[in-house]
Parts: structure tokens; C-alpha cells; sequence
């Protein structure tokens, strides 16, 4: 080797290094067990940018990067509810940006404004955890409706999670809502609130609860209950017949990084194929159309069975949602 | 000379100006950036007090305050009686194996609040191996909270208690025993009034402790509301932070008459102890050994159920389906690829804590104590040193973002490092700290002082070569109380960690709340263990400081025989002689 490829190398392998010097920190809820995963996928394509994942609860991650508004700490925010980035960007803290390749995500995924402030990534969805063993001692059978949760065999089995301290406890709120109308929903949830076990403070808690016995009846999501059947739990995930409430996970910049360049570079990456076969690992409706394959424990008409939310009426009615919820339901014993 | 000495006086008062400013910025300052936050509405609009009414009249309020004042009373009762009992054994008879036994009983404050939270669960719940205990009951509401508060309260007013009947004089006792008083009438007529000031310090810091929880209620609280879970609600659930603010001020109250109640009791207390005191010893019968053993048997057997729980969850495959033996629980890294690394930022981080935190805090506490200060300073001070029990930890977190992550605050980018979190933990621990080494330094006799400037001699050189080693023992207490609770806490520094700066107890927070309860048992059970291990280095240090102690003790009493009996020459003596000594 002559020496103008010896220094030819060694500039690449200084450039290399400089350039995996571009740390980005991303803020996010995915489970933390993909973490390392998603990481890992990322820097096949790309080994010059460096993850530094903030990972925590969607309500500890999404009160976090508000306060932080003043002086955001975050680059980009990989795997967050959408209806959290709509509160962001509500508050002008995300950079709208395209990312190459968003033409082709299916509509639902996209957001409304030009260019969008969010990206979608994959959908997660309403489901009820029921638990087989504790059923069968107390000659339950499985509901297949959310109506069927109001029967009086139910009471004192259901758990479900408040919907002022929860998001998925809010998305439930408002599909009722939107299924069974202003005026069925809260008549719904008159009878389901008397059949409540307790509420909880957290959205995957309902699911644990059923899966260590502590209820029949979890009102959780459908990730945590496969994750929890995969772990060995004796629960069978429902997916009610009326619909699912459902949010995505969605991707955004925040306002005022200062990596602009990697940011863009990691945000077009989460819409390509390799990035929406890696959600089709744990989720079953992806944005890109035709990745989807079946998911374990997953229905798979999954797609048909979610409700054409109506992201804007649960962003706008939120306060007098909650506090009709609040003014009917809270620390109030059920009858 | 003696201007040489007029300059230290001036000197030592700036010395505790900057301890003040420093108090300021780490305390007053982010927390007055929080309270303005509850004037104003979401679109930052001055409301004046239209939040407060608006959370005082939406109805949730008198439930949810209620419900916090009657947990934490009963809690508190639950707790001074039990712990009050362990300590009289623990101080008034002579039982065998009270080395183990306070280990024991300490190890509820080694833990994560999460696990007696977990284990309650698997005890209590519907699954739970005693349910029938609860004769129907459910552990999740009032009962849970009550439960899992008494477990975790339990060591913080034993360590009170103990101090308190550990003061006992003898001669009182002799002279209930010459007028023939019953055994039952000299507890109420005197162990009872002496340990008086303990007991009303173990309740109030019980119940504070209590009122500003939101572990634990987040857990097992159910559907019962309390004021530290509504501020969860409306912070992390709606990010509504200016009714969070709202309720941590409403929080301030209580906790803030508790502690007027304290400072009154404590002002009555101050002149009844006198220097003449004996020493009691406790009588070695086999009555008061089984007197020893019956108050003791409770809170052992309590504590001992609740982490056994927590260690037999913690090696289960899957509870309750699947109880067979593994050891993949503490495999973290198959829960989070962080694996242990958030165990070794934890270790990092108390130890910061702990460092920093004894120095300050002992430091300012002998400027306050020891040295002439103007009274106002004196005064405010402990004022802010006091306050940070009040505040919660949820409330504290929430006001280190406003503060420190401000674009204008030239300290920013300490926020998201390990040192603003080491800085919010020992804020929010201060008071207990200072407290202890307050009550250490009051307890030397004032005249050292007075034969230091009668000899001429500085504060300072006072301080270094008498009370320092002096004060060993509880500066090691402080140590070891700041080490721990930093290792453990959760509240405040969930808001405030980087990406390379998660702890242990958070992890833990994540794993218990993604289904992974056995992992999260796990770890609990490591950061207790850890917490023992500093613990029993502790009770090490702390044999070999006295066997120090009373050597030299020795040698000071051989000498008071010797010579004259004036106390002041006496003083000038073991001033002279300390240094010396203390290089041995």
C-alpha cells in the first residue's frame, strides 16, 4: 500500500470518526426493551448518527418536553402519540419538516398541514386483556362487545385506566364518544363505571392487572397485552366488534435543534420500508401500505376494526371531556 | 490578635451569607419559579387566584385533602405506636441481638418506595398469599397507602425515638421507684414527658412524609384520590402545570403547621433537659427481656413479610401462574438494553450526593449553631434549611425544569447531568440532615467556645481540632442518610434526567409500570442490599469513632479527678489535649 492511500485512509477513517461524533438526543415512549433495537436498525443505514434515547412514560415524556419548552433538550421525538405531538405543536414546539418518501404513507398517517408538523409511524389500539383462569373460577364468559362490559356479571372485574392521568384512558373516553354518540357514550360509561373494579393512574397497568390476576378485566392496549401473553399470562386479547380507539406513534423535530441535517436524516429513515417492517414486529398497522404482516395475538382485519378517530374533536374537547369525567366518575365508589 | 479574630467573626458570617445564597438558588429560586406558574392560566395569561379557586371548588379538592389529612393521621398513629414500642425495647431492657435488630428495622428506608407497593400486592391482592387477612377488604384504596406508608415511614421515627428515649436520667426513675409508683404510672409520669419532644418530632415528620407520598398512593391507591396523585394527574397526565403548582402550594400548608407545631413543642422542651442528668441503665431480668420481645415481635415480623415478599417475587418466573425458581429477573438487561448501567449512575450519584451534601449541610449547620451570627440570619436560615421537608418531590422536580432549564439561567447546562440531580436530591433531604447535625452540636457543651476565645483561639481551629471529631458520629449519620435516599428516590428526579443519567429507582419506575413487576422487584432488592452494605460500614465507622470517643473520655475523666474542679480549666484542658488525641 503506497502511502497516498495509507493517508487517503486514514482521512476516511478521521472522517468516519468526525462524523459519528452527530449525537442526537430523541426522546421517546417505545418500550424500553426495543430501545437498542430501533437504535441498531437506524445505524445500520446510518453509523455516522448516534441515538441517546430519553425514554419514558407517553405522560412523563410529553409533560417533560412542555416544560422544557423555554430551552427543549430534545432533537427529534421518535415513537410519541400523535395526539401528544398535536398538544406540541399546538404550543409551536415542532419544526415542520417532510420527510422523503411521506407521499407514499397511507393518508391516516399523515398529518393535515402543509408541510406536516408529525409523521406517523404505526398505529396502536384499544383491547381488553381477560383473564381465562380467574374467568373460569368466576364463571365468566369472554365479552366480545364493549356493551357486553356493562352486564352485571362483570361488576367488580373491570379495571380500566383514568383518563385524566392516562392517554389510552383518554382514548377510550373519546371512542366512546365518538362510537356511541355524546349522549350514548356517557350513558355507557354510567353503567361500565359500576361494574369498575378501580381506575388507575397508568394506561398498561389495566393489562398487568389482568394478566397477574389481580383482574378479569383489563381496558388497556394491544401491544401490552400480547407482550404480557408472550411473558406466559393466561389472558386472551379482545377486540371489541363495535371498534377500536386507536392513536399512532408519530415522529417529529423539535423546534430549535441545532443538528438540523441528522435530524432530517433520521426522520426520512422512519419512514422508509426497513423502518415500518421494524414496527410490524410489534405492531400490526404500519403507515406504509402493503408492509403490514399479521402480528401475533393480533386480529388480522386489525385495520378494519379502528374507528375513524377524530384526532381534532379529542385535541379540542379535552378539558370539558375530562372534567365531565371527572365531575361523574372521580373518587366516587361504585354502586 | 484580637483583630485577627474580629476578621474571622465577619469572615464566618459571610460563610453562612453564601450558605444562604446558595439555599436561595437551589431551593427558594427554582420553587418561587414554580409558584408564579399557579397565578398564571395555560396560555400564560395572569389569572390572579383563579386557579386555586377553580381546583378549590371543582369538588375533587375536599375529597382529595380529606382523604390525604385522615391517611396520613392514621398512618402516623400507626406508626409513633409501633415505633415507639421498638425503640423502648430497643433503649429500656436488654435483649440479645439489638445490632441485628435495628438493621432490621432500618431496612424499610434501604428500599424503593415501589417495593413495599409490590410486595402488598402480592400479599394483599387478589392473588395475594394472606388475603383473607383483609377479610374481604381490598388493598387497593386507603388501606394499601396506609400499609405501604407505615412500612416505609416506620425507620425515619424510630431513629427519633430512639434518640429521645435514649436520654433518659435515672434519677427521675429512682425517685418514682422511692415513692412507690407502679411500673404503669412511671411510664405516663415519666418515660412518656421525656420523650415528649420525639414523640411530636416522629409525628410530624410522619405524617409529612405521608401528606407528600405520591409513590406509593400511584401504586395501590386505587380509586382514592390524594393530593400528591392529583398533582400527578395534572401534571403528568394533562400537563397542566399550573394546576400541579396549585396544588404542591396547598400542599405547603399542612406541612408547614406541622412544623410551627414542632418549633413550638421543641422551645417548651429546651429547658427541661439538664446537665446533671445520670444515665439509666436498663434492668437485665428475664421480665423485661420478654417485654423486650413482645414489643419488638410486631414491626420485626411486618417488616420482615413485606420484603420477604419482595425477594421470593423477585426470583418467580411469572406470578402468580408460573412460580417456578429463576434467576433471569436480574438479567436486566433482558427487560432494558440500559441493563445495569442506571444501577451504577444511582451509585454515582448518592455518593455526589452524600459528599456534597454532608459538607454543606454541616458546615452551614455549625455556622448557625456555634458561631455569633446576626439574628436574622441565623433565623432565616433555618427557616429555608426546614422548609424543603414540605415541599413534594414531584413539586421540587417540576420546579428544577422551569428554573435551571431556563435559557437565561447561566447554570442550564448543568441540567439532564448527574450533578443537578445530586443537587435536587440533597435539597430535598436537607432538612432531616440538618436537623441531626444541628441536635449534635447542641449537644456540646457551649463552653468550649467561651474557653476558645477566652484562650484566644479561632472558630475555626475550634472547629477543625473539636468539633468535627466530635461531631463524627452524626456527621456519619448524615452521610449515610444522604446515601441512601438518594440511591432510592424517584419523585424529584424523574423530570430532570439525560439520556445518560437514568437511575436505578427510575428504571425500576418503568419496569414495574411495562408489566415487568419481578424485574422491578429485583432491582428494588439490589438497591436495598446496596443500601445495607453502606449501612453496615457505617455501624463500623461508627464502633470504631466510639471506641475513640471513650478512650479519650477516659483520659478527660482521670484528669477531672486530678485536677481542680473549675469546669473552665477542665475545658481548657480537653482542648489541649484533643487534637493529640484525635491523631491516635
Amino acid at each position: 500500500m503506497n502511502l497516498k492511500a495509507l493517508s487517503a485512509l486514514s482521512l476516511a477513517a478521521v472522517a468516519g470518526f468526525a462524523a459519528a461524533q452527530t449525537e442526537l438526543t430523541v426522546y421517546t415512549a417505545i418500550e424500553s426493551d426495543d430501545l437498542a433495537k430501533y437504535a441498531a436498525r437506524f445505524n445500520q443505514d446510518h453509523p455516522e448518527i448516534k441515538i441517546n434515547w430519553v425514554r419514558d412514560s407517553t405522560g412523563v415524556i410529553t409533560a417533560r418536553l412542555m416544560a422544557e419548552k423555554d430551552r427543549p433538550q430534545a432533537d427529534v421525538i421518535w415513537g410519541l402519540a400523535a395526539s401528544s405531538l398535536m398538544i406540541l405543536d399546538a404550543e409551536d414546539m415542532l419544526l415542520p419538516y417532510a420527510p422523503v418518501g411521506y407521499e407514499e404513507l397511507s393518508p391516516q398517517f399523515r398529518d393535515s398541514s402543509n408541510p406536516p408538523s408529525w409523521t406517523g409511524m404505526n398505529a396502536w389500539m384499544a383491547a381488553i386483556c381477560f383473564n381465562t383462569i380467574e374467568a373460569q373460577k368466576h364463571g365468566l364468559t369472554a365479552p366480545t362487545s364493549w356493551q357486553d362490559l356493562t352486564k352485571p356479571e362483570y361488576k367488580g372485574h373491570i379495571v380500566m385506566p383514568n383518563p385524566a392521568s392516562s392517554g389510552t384512558g383518554y382514548l377510550d373516553v373519546t371512542s366512546w364518544l365518538q362510537m356511541f354518540g355524546e349522549e350514548g357514550g356517557w350513558e355507557f360509561m354510567d353503567a361500565l363505571h359500576d361494574n369498575i373494579k378501580n381506575y388507575t393512574h397508568s394506561g398498561s397497568r389495566p393489562c398487568v392487572n389482568a394478566a397477574q390476576g389481580e383482574a378479569v378485566i383489563g381496558i388497556s392496549f394491544a401491544f401490552r397485552g400480547a407482550q404480557e401473553k408472550q411473558r406466559g399470562a393466561p389472558i386472551d386479547l379482545i377486540f371489541p366488534s363495535e371498534g377500536l380507539g386507536w392513536d399512532m406513534e408519530a415522529t417529529a423535530i423539535v423546534k430549535g435543534t441545532s443538528k438540523l441535517e441528522a435530524a432530517q436524516t433520521l426522520v426520512n429513515w422512519t419512514v422508509t420500508r426497513q423502518a415500518n417492517e421494524l414496527y410490524n414486529e410489534g405492531y400490526a398497522i404500519v403507515a406504509m401500505p402493503g408492509v403490514a404482516k399479521p402480528v401475533q395475538y393480533f386480529p388480522e382485519n386489525a385495520a378494519e376494526l379502528l374507528i375513524d378517530n377524530d384526532f381534532a374533536f379529542a385535541a379540542t374537547q379535552r378539558d370539558r371531556i375530562l372534567g365531565e369525567w371527572q365531575r361523574r366518575y372521580e373518587g366516587k365508589e361504585t354502586r | 490578635m484580637l483583630h485577627r479574630l474580629r476578621q474571622e467573626a465577619t469572615w464566618l458570617n459571610l460563610l453562612l451569607l453564601s450558605g444562604l445564597v446558595g439555599l436561595m438558588v437551589v431551593l427558594v429560586m427554582p420553587l418561587y419559579s414554580l409558584f408564579v406558574r399557579s397565578l398564571y392560566n395555560r396560555r400564560g395569561e395572569f389569572v390572579g387566584l383563579d386557579n386555586y379557586l377553580s381546583y378549590l371548588t371543582s369538588g375533587g379538592i375536599t375529597g382529595s385533602a380529606w382523604n390525604s389529612f385522615w391517611v396520613a393521621i392514621v398512618s402516623m398513629l400507626i406508626v409513633v405506636t409501633f415505633a415507639f414500642a421498638a425503640a423502648y425495647a430497643l433503649s429500656r431492657t436488654k435483649i440479645a441481638g439489638k445490632g441485628l435488630v435495628r438493621l432490621l428495622l432500618t431496612l424499610p428506608i434501604l428500599a424503593p418506595s415501589l417495593l413495599p407497593a409490590i410486595s402488598l400486592i402480592y400479599l394483599f391482592g387478589n392473588q395475594g398469599i394472606l388475603k383473607h387477612w383483609l377479610m374481604g377488604a381490598s388493598i387497593y384504596g386507603p388501606i394499601g397507602i396506609i400499609l405501604g406508608s407505615v412500612f416505609w415511614t416506620f425507620p425515619h421515627a424510630l431513629m427519633i425515638l430512639l434518640t429521645a428515649l435514649s436520654q433518659a436520667d435515672a434519677r427521675q426513675y429512682e425517685a418514682a421507684q422511692s415513692l412507690k409508683a407502679s411500673p404503669w404510672r412511671t411510664f405516663w409520669t415519666v418515660t412518656i414527658p421525656s420523650a415528649r419532644y420525639g414523640l411530636v418530632s416522629a409525628a410530624f415528620v410522619v405524617f409529612t412524609l405521608v401528606i407528600t407520598d405520591f409513590g406509593v398512593a400511584k401504586v395501590i391507591g386505587g380509586n382514592f384520590n390524594v393530593l400528591a396523585t392529583d398533582i400527578y394527574r395534572n401534571v403528568i397526565g394533562q400537563q397542566r402545570f399550573e394546576m400541579g403548582a396549585v396544588i404542591g402550594v396547598i400542599l405547603l400548608l399542612p406541612a408547614i403547621l406541622a412544623f410551627a407545631a414542632d418549633r413550638w413543642v421543641q422551645k417548651k422542651q429546651a429547658a427541661a433537659l439538664s446537665a446533671r442528668s445520670v444515665p439509666y441503665q436498663p434492668k437485665d431480668s428475664l421480665k423485661t427481656k420478654i417485654l423486650g420481645f413482645g414489643l419488638l415481635t410486631p414491626s420485626i415480623f411486618f417488616i420482615l413479610l413485606v420484603i420477604g415478599m419482595a425477594v421470593y417475587a423477585s426470583f418467580l418466573t411469572y406470578w402468580p401462574y408460573n412460580r417456578s425458581f429463576t434467576l433471569n429477573n436480574y438479567d436486566f438487561v433482558r427487560f432494558d438494553p440500559a441493563g445495569w448501567t442506571p444501577y451504577f449512575n444511582s451509585l454515582k450519584m448518592a455518593t455526589m450526593t452524600m459528599v456534597i451534601g454532608t459538607l454543606m449541610i454541616f458546615v452551614n449547620a455549625w455556622l448557625v449553631e456555634r458561631c455569633p451570627q446576626p439574628k436574622w440570619l441565623r433565623n432565616l436560615y433555618q427557616l429555608l434549611a426546614l422548609l424543603p421537608m414540605a415541599v413534594p418531590g414531584l413539586v421540587l422536580g417540576l420546579a428544577y425544569i422551569f428554573f435551571f432549564n431556563h435559557p437565561q439561567n447561566p447554570l442550564n447546562n448543568l441540567y439532564g447531568g448527574l450533578l443537578l440531580m445530586a443537587i435536587c436530591s440533597l435539597v430535598h433531604f436537607y432538612s432531616v440532615a440538618h436537623l441531626t447535625s444541628v441536635t449534635a452540636l447542641k449537644q456540646l457543651d457551649p463552653e468550649f467556645e467561651a474557653v476558645g476565645d477566652s484562650l484566644k483561639s479561632s472558630r475555626t481551629g475550634l472547629f477543625a481540632r473539636l468539633t468535627l471529631p466530635l461531631s463524627l458520629p452524626a456527621i456519619l449519620d448524615v452521610a449515610l442518610y444522604l446515601f441512601v435516599n438518594a440511591m432510592t428516590t424517584v419523585s424529584a428526579v424523574v423530570f430532570i434526567y439525560g439520556h445518560n443519567s437514568r437511575l436505578a429507582s427510575i428504571m425500576i419506575m418503568s419496569l414495574e409500570e411495562a408489566g415487568g413487576t419481578a424485574a422491578a422487584a429485583a432491582l428494588s432488592v439490589i438497591i436495598m442490599l446496596t443500601c445495607a452494605a453502606a449501612k453496615i460500614l457505617h455501624s463500623l465507622l461508627m464502633m470504631l469513632v466510639n471506641a475513640k470517643h471513650n478512650a479519650w473520655k477516659g483520659k478527660v475523666q482521670t484528669s477531672q479527678e486530678k485536677s481542680s474542679t473549675a469546669k473552665s480549666r477542665k475545658l481548657a484542658w480537653l482542648w489541649r489535649k484533643a487534637p493529640a488525641n484525635q491523631g491516635a
